[in-house]
């Protein structure tokens, strides 16, 4: 794995040309380079959001309460759906460095079964992100604003093609959080929803539920990049991995594109290293 | 112009095989890697499930999010990326430019959103 990295090179030679001075190929350093870039990008990302989370801190969302929500089940899970993504991201990242271990020994098989699951597991992190935007943007019931400005959570949604008092038991929630929380329910509360003149529900990139504007606007960009890099790195793994199967890297004699896909692999864990804390547990 | 960069003169790459044994031994430390990641990753997640913002343990609680999350970052980028494998001066020319404009990045960062936050206090209390 270290391969030239460890062997001594004569010092006098080393600036002058014929040899790498860093002791790897091009295609390796310029890949570390582009990786450099990328890390700064979303560095200015993450560090805009902690300005604006920090700027802003009582109005600011938790994020525990914001995302406790799993498919298929009712019920309250705060934070476990996303340690779920972080894990299927972390073992994606294991294979892929599995197939890297391969490919090192030449081991044409291992490198196919192991970049095959790592494509598999890019897959489910993308199903997995998906489904947290779709549920993200739909929302709770929300709440409507009144127009002395009020804000009144509804308990339950009104379903499609219904009116509030269609709707058995419905009721309102004043004060949601505070001290002073009440629940209205009856004509009082149909007169209140009737007077509404917003009803915020879900997330668009205008207004949110949640929190803030701009919480929404920073979830849909940081996690809506992160994914981008995740969906390329899929193709990328996918174009590689038919490479490998055609036999092209055998006939080359080295793995070396495996390792450099899997930077671009494990960098992507990276960064998902850190979304996961700066946005969801801070 | 000839390119002998990607395919030609690929003797970097081919010296980076090695045999079943140094094999045994490199996955010995993935599997070290990956017990460690998900070891933190349930720590991290026990934490922010049970101990509330705003408590008395919260800021010891943030900061220790902060460490275990550079020492994640430490282990893939040094094993996984194996970063810690490569020469000295090709690790220097990745990690100082990069942390030394990130450093100034978080300073300026966190100054002024302290600054924006007391203004926020004071005029919309």
């Amino acid at each position: 794995m270290a391969g030239q990295a460890s062997q001594a090179i004569d010092k006098t030679e080393l600036w002058s040309g014929g040899q790498s001075p860093f002791s790897v190929s091009y295609g390796k350093m310029m890949m570390w380079f582009f990786l450099v870039s990328d890390a700064l990008t979303f560095s200015g990302l993450l560090v805009a959001y902690g300005y604006a989370r920090h700027a802003y801190t009582a109005q600011w969302p938790i994020g525990e309460q914001v995302f406790h929500a799993m498919p298929f089940l009712h019920g309250h899970f705060p934070l476990l759906y996303v340690a779920l993504m972080t894990f299927i991201l972390i073992i994606s990242s294991v294979t892929m460095v599995l197939a890297v271990e391969a490919g090192h020994r030449m081991d044409e098989k291992g490198v196919i079964k192991w970049l095959g699951l790592t494509i598999v597991g890019g897959f489910f992190f993308l199903g997995s992100q998906a489904w947290e935007w779709s549920h993200f943007i739909h929302g709770t019931p929300g709440y409507i604003v009144t127009p002395n400005n009020a804000q009144y959570y509804l308990v339950e949604e009104i379903p499609h093609g219904m009116t509030a008092a269609d709707v058995e038991g419905f009721a309102l929630i004043q004060g949601k959080g505070t001290e002073n929380e009440t629940t209205i329910s009856g004509q009082q509360a149909l007169d209140i929803y009737e007077s509404h003149v917003q009803h915020v529900q879900g997330a668009n990139l205008i207004i949110n539920e949640y929190g803030p504007p701009q919480y929404g606007n920073f979830f849909f960009f940081i996690t809506g990049f992160h994914g981008f890099h995740v969906f390329s790195g899929v193709i990328i793994n996918i174009i590689i991995w038919s490479g490998v199967i055609r036999g092209v890297y055998r006939r080359r004699g080295h793995y070396e594109m495996i390792e450099k896909t899997g930077l671009y692999w494990h960098f992507v864990d990276l960064v998902w290293v850190f979304v996961f804390t700066f946005f969801y547990l801070i | 112009m000839e390119r002998d960069d990607l395919i030609v003169n690929d003797s970097y790459s081919v010296a980076a095989n090695h045999d079943e044994e140094h094999g045994k031994q490199i996955r010995k430390k993935i599997y070290f890697v990956t017990v460690l990641l998900s070891v933190i990753t349930t720590a991290e997640v026990l934490l922010g499930v049970y101990i509330k913002q705003g408590t008395t343990w919260w800021t010891a609680v943030k900061m220790g999010f902060i460490i275990m999350t550079l020492v994640k970052a430490f282990y893939i980028v040094a094993v996984f990326m194996h970063l810690g494998d490569e020469r000295k001066s090709l690790r220097y020319v990745i990690i100082l430019p990069y942390a030394v404009f990130i450093i100034y990045l978080l300073f300026i960062g966190i100054t002024e959103s302290n600054y924006l936050n007391d203004v926020w206090r004071q005029f919309r209390p």
